[in-house]
């Protein structure tokens, strides 16, 4: 079992600060990296490859210094969000040639069983160039997986991928937990984390927001307060009978609507409908207005 | 050195259209000799004007930027570069690797036509000094300019900087500046050993040596340095 660990991290360029003092330590599994555009993931996960120097703090994975330490890739692979794979290569030759470069007793074997595990095989003599998003995804994992790395990195790597490579990807990084391995992906959207990882780090504005079990954040964004904005065939009447609901914590009369707020999502949303129809008013907009994840993020952070 | 790079270096450099741009600089040199020859001038006015001014100052420069700068730096500039980075390799084994193929293709491409040329219109003994100096003018400059694909991101036109403001302005204003050009050591190892007319240099063979070897090693040890605390900072978000 092989740890990545990150002790009081940070890095910045020039006067921008893109990871900001974080320690965390990820262990076997799956675990999500979760955080808006621009949070500071791609930063983490390259300082966890030894791709970049942290400015300050240590990156450690199985105890051994990530930068300027080649030895450490025996254990590591990565995939990078950009597709930089060369596309005048078939997959064969490129997961083959990791193989080489990692000077695997038997390189061919090993970039056999690599691209089996992916289920390349079929188009394994095609040009990766040839290929469709999902393809070269699978192509770039195979080769991160040539030499058998007990640690995985992957940065983003359901982007652009169909719900059926999605699925399939996502069995894929299950069963390589279950054998044992550290797996740490990168995502920007909550529902890819939920199905696939138990634990969760999210990262907002370079600063580690939360950590630990994805249901306890999952109830901590559920459980905030939520915004909407309603119109409706009498606002004034709306906003008295609202303000007697034990989940609406405040009211207010503005020219788009009224504005709600709601402590508890689920009970406001649907007492919401039956108060409407009881008072014979009609809805005609419900807009939730702070549903970006970046204000569920911002929200966590402030928690 | 590494096989599997070399591999991967050559078939990237040659499978792209960068590599036709070679082409047209051979079959100048080549004829202009022929022009030169039939022409019935003596060789002592054309010579030095087709070997030296073109072949070791024009062609010999532009290959190795070409090719020096593409060996490496074309990796670093899609991203591919963290196929290589990412794995347990020394980082002199990747620099020596793409430096090797960056080489042997600069060589190729120059040493054959002025060889060529050289057997053309001048003699066998011109063609062994041209092939010999512009071997190793062409590893300095693939060291220089491999050394400036990673330490810039725009390693042509520092390279191009060299060659036309350095090399060619200003070694002709400032005598020391002679010291620091590759071509003039390419220029005195060919004219020692061609012993002709047809190409005249101003630098001793000795300092011509010393400085080509000076050249490869900074620019080689230079490129490792840098490769070893390569960040990748183009797609960092």
């Amino acid at each position: 079992m092989t740890t990545v660990e990150l002790n009081g991290v940070s890095r910045w360029y020039g006067n921008v600060v893109a990871v900001n003092d974080v320690t965390l330590t990820i262990g076997t599994g799956v675990t999500g990296l979760l955080g808006p555009n621009g949070a500071g993931k791609t930063t983490v996960l390259h300082l966890m490859a030894g791709l970049m120097s942290p400015s300050q703090g240590e990156v450690t994975v199985g105890g051994e210094s990530a930068w300027r330490n080649p030895e450490m890739y025996r254990k590591l692979g990565l995939v990078t969000e950009r597709e930089s794979v060369p596309g005048f290569l078939t997959a064969w030759e490129f997961v083959l040639s990791s193989a080489k470069l990692h000077k695997l007793p038997n390189p061919d074997d090993a970039a056999r069983k690599a691209l089996a595990i992916v289920e390349m095989q079929d188009a394994q003599d095609r040009r990766i160039s040839t290929y469709s998003k999902g393809m070269r995804q699978r192509a770039r994992v195979a080769a991160a997986l040539v030499h058998d790395p007990t640690v995985l990195l992957l940065d983003e790597p359901f982007n652009g991928m169909d719900p059926r490579q999605r699925l399939h990807m996502m069995e894929l990084l299950n069963r390589m937990a279950d054998e044992g391995r550290t797996i740490l992906f990168s995502s920007h959207i909550l529902e890819e984390v939920e199905q696939l990882s138990g634990t969760v780090q999210v990262i907002v504005a370079g600063r580690l927001a939360a950590s630990g079990d994805y249901r306890h954040i999952r109830r901590l964004m559920t459980n905030r307060p939520h915004q909407f904005t309603i119109s409706s065939s009498d606002d004034r009447l709306l906003a008295t009978v609202l303000m007697g609901q034990e989940s609406v914590s405040g009211v207010s009369i503005e020219p788009t609507g009224v504005q709600v707020h709601a402590n508890d999502y689920g009970t406001f949303t649907r007492a919401l409908a039956k108060l409407a129809k009881e008072q014979n008013i009609r809805l005609t907009t419900i807009l939730p207005s702070d549903e970006s994840l970046e204000k569920v993020f911002s929200y966590l952070v402030a928690t | 050195m590494n096989l599997t790079i070399m591999g991967l270096t050559a078939r990237a450099l040659l499978g792209r259209k960068r590599v036709l741009m070679l082409l047209p600089m051979p079959i100048l040199l080549i004829g202009l000799t022929l022009i030169g020859v039939t022409s019935g001038a003596s060789d002592a006015t054309w010579g030095p004007v087709v070997f030296v001014n073109l072949g070791l100052s024009v062609i010999l420069p532009l290959t190795a930027l070409i090719i020096g700068s593409s060996a490496l730096g074309l990796e670093i500039d899609d991203g591919t570069i963290t196929h290589l980075l990412t794995k347990p390799l020394p980082r002199s084994e990747i620099v020596l690797s793409k430096l090797a193929v960056a080489w042997l293709v600069t060589t190729v491409a120059t040493a054959i036509p002025l060889a060529a040329a050289a057997l053309i219109g001048g003699s066998g003994s011109l063609a062994v000094g041209l092939v010999i100096g512009s071997a190793i003018g062409g590893l300095a400059y693939s060291a220089l300019f491999l050394a400036l694909s990673v330490m810039t991101k725009r390693p042509v036109a520092v390279g191009l900087v060299y060659i036309m403001l350095w090399e060619n302005i200003l070694v002709s204003y400032v005598d020391g500046a002679r010291v620091f050009s590759v071509r003039q050591h390419a220029a005195a190892i060919a004219d020692s050993i061609g012993n002709t007319q047809l190409i005249n240099s101003s630098v001793s063979v000795t300092t011509a040596l010393i400085m080509s070897v000076i050249f490869i090693l900074v620019g080689t040890i230079g490129a490792t340095q840098r490769l070893r605390s390569f960040a990748l900072t183009g797609e960092a978000n």
